[in-house]
């Protein structure tokens, strides 16, 4: 056992002196490959947000220098090509999104943890097998349901309410709720604690980074829509921002790519802020990071 | 090592279900249940439904099929190759998209100055969506006034035509798709290269395995189980996301044989559903892609149970 571990250690040594050098050359090699790669990501983002701050002459020319035109070309879009109303009617559609989903899921999640009732099991799965059904497969009904039973067409009902039911919500939550301690409902209860207010004066003070988190994807998910919409809003004014990109590109044939960039950069920014502002807790409630 | 997870589990559901009531938890369950039953599977059913008719949404008429509407498009050339150019496409993305995010990740783990930036770096286009993917794609590769070109000219004097050459076409969506993904393949690749114990690559170094043993033969192993995750992810990226950037990218040409080259099938739907208006064809697609989905979420569970390794 010591001779063993003698032999370890030494060969463990002799390791270290060569892998330090070794290690040394492979680092700028390393370094290369990342700046190059972050380069080549970067790359559309860099040339979008540069070509959004030139005067249109510039744009089409092959200058690479920023300009001063950013706030120019961006008011070109905002009033002239409706991107003002885009940009509302997306934030009003995420957000209630976002809010609706977070309830709802909260909301299940209580009962599917803190009861015991029968078909629970069947209830879940029915919840989980959402998952396998994507928008786009159901499209075609879904348009029918909508536009002629529900006529919902060009409302904002349209593309927020098919969409508040949560599934991997309520699989978080619920996922995160079973690791609460159980003596804390029992004593709860005890003191005659509806599941109500357990869950908003209890639950959701303890489950804020598992809210974050979701909201973050929620967010995202909502804002990326674009097929739903697409079919479903035909009047220009409840149309959505990714939509709208499209009929930015459009407008009047002659495309001012420009004014195109500056709309592209600003629809980029809601998702930004908000995955900035909930970074801590998107890292925690999927444990990226270690304390949790 | 799975089983005794799931005892433990459904002994602490019993345990925390505290609170007594009989209808309380369907009142809870009440919104979720409805807008699942009203939105998803009630369209679900109808979507086959109609996939036996001949139908038109707009004009509200319908005549039974029965299974014609499958026979017409498992024969017709144009779907077949539709069919082909989504395979072909999703294999190419989730392959090439994986192995760059892992490769990435793993280079931005390594204990170097500034790894945090790359991250971040690598990690920021997560807020991009399809559809800006495919604004910012289509003016870089403009033929006219796209900088790609503006390069290519001035250096090789080439000005390739890349949304009107099917084959360009076809790769330059891959691409974007591609790079599109990446942030968020790159996020899951990094927290799960961050979670990887320490002592086991330590002890591959110290035992003279070099940088690229370590990787394929330790990491690599060891990663299986979130690089099984992102492949179905991204297969499901792929047949579906992939609709804004061909919408604003290509329209799903150029023609080529006997469709659009990037045509794929979610595009093909849409065309035939709410261009076309041919509701019943388009239904049949639909049901088609339902079974492909439930396939796909099937392979999941049955590769996973046995493919997939766990660690200790």
């Amino acid at each position: 056992m010591v001779p063993e571990g003698a032999a370890r250690e030494s060969r463990e040594h002799r390791g270290q002196a060569s892998q330090g050098q070794r290690r040394h050359g492979r680092v700028w090699v390393t370094h290369l490959a990342l700046t190059t790669a972050v380069l080549l990501v970067s790359a559309p983002l860099l040339f979008a947000l540069i070509k959004a701050t030139q005067v249109s002459s510039d744009v089409i020319s092959p200058k690479l220098l920023p300009g001063g035109a950013f706030f120019q070309n961006l008011s070109g879009v905002w009033q002239g090509a409706n991107l003002g109303r885009y940009m509302l009617n997306s934030t009003v559609v995420a957000v209630c999104v976002t809010l609706g989903k977070t309830v709802l899921a909260l909301l299940a999640a209580l009962a599917f943890v803190y009861f015991r009732f029968p078909l629970k099991g069947a209830a879940f799965v029915v919840v989980l097998l959402s998952l396998m059904l994507p928008t786009e497969v159901l499209i075609i009904a879904l348009f029918d349901l909508v536009s002629q039973d529900l006529k919902w067409a060009n409302t904002y009902a349209a593309i927020i309410v098919p969409f508040l039911a949560s599934a991997t919500g309520t699989f978080l939550f619920r996922q995160h709720f079973l690791n609460i301690p159980s003596s804390l409902a029992d004593a709860a209860r005890i003191d005659g604690c509806g599941p109500l207010r357990y869950l908003t004066r209890i639950l959701i003070p303890m489950s804020w980074n598992t809210i974050g988190a979701l909201a973050v994807i929620q967010f995202v998910y909502a804002w990326d829509q674009y097929i739903w919409p697409l079919v479903i809003m035909q009047q220009d004014d409840k149309q959505v921002v990714q939509v709208g990109l499209r009929k930015l590109i459009e407008v009047g044939g002659q495309t001012d790519w420009g004014a195109v960039m500056a709309g592209a950069v600003i629809t980029m920014l809601p998702p930004l802020i908000v995955f900035t502002a909930l970074q801590k807790q998107f890292s925690r409630g999927f444990g990226l990071t270690e304390d949790k | 090592m799975l089983n005794p997870g799931r005892a433990r589990r459904s002994a602490a559901t019993e345990q925390n279900a505290v609170f007594r009531g009989a209808g309380l938890p369907w009142v809870f369950l009440l919104p979720s249940l409805l807008i699942l039953a009203v939105f998803i599977y009630l369209p679900a059913l109808q979507t086959l439904r109609l996939a036996a008719y001949r139908a038109n949404v707009i004009l509200g008429t319908e005549q039974f099929v029965g299974l014609a509407n499958f026979t017409e498009l498992l024969l017709s050339p144009a779907y077949r190759q539709v069919a082909l150019q989504t395979l072909v496409f999703t294999v190419l993305t989730v392959s090439l998209g994986l192995l760059s995010a892992l490769g990435l990740a793993w280079l931005a783990s390594r204990p170097i100055r500034g790894a945090q930036t790359y991250r971040l770096l690598l990690i920021y286009p997560y807020a991009l969506s399809p559809a800006i993917a495919g604004t910012l794609w289509l003016f870089l590769f403009n033929p006219e006034i796209g900088v790609v070109n503006q390069i290519l000219g001035s250096l090789f004097d080439v000005r390739p035509r890349w949304l009107d050459t099917p084959l360009l076409a076809f790769g330059l969506v891959t691409l974007a798709a591609i790079w599109k993904g990446l942030a968020y393949n790159i996020v899951f690749y990094l927290a799960s290269i961050q979670n990887l114990p320490g002592d086991v690559l330590e002890a591959a170094e110290i035992d003279g395995a070099t940088p690229a043993q370590a990787f394929w033969r330790v990491a690599f192993p060891l990663l299986t189980p979130i690089t099984f995750f992102l492949v179905f992810t991204n297969i499901i990226a792929a047949l579906f996301d992939s609709f804004a950037l061909t919408d604003i990218l290509t329209r799903g040409g150029p023609y080529s044989g006997n469709a659009g080259a990037t045509t794929f099938l979610v595009y093909q739907l849409y065309q035939d559903g709410f261009v076309n208006f041919k509701t019943g064809v388009a239904a049949a697609q639909a049901a088609l892609m339902l079974a492909l989905v439930a396939f796909i979420t099937w392979m999941q569970f049955r590769v996973g149970e046995r493919r997939v390794h766990y660690g200790a």
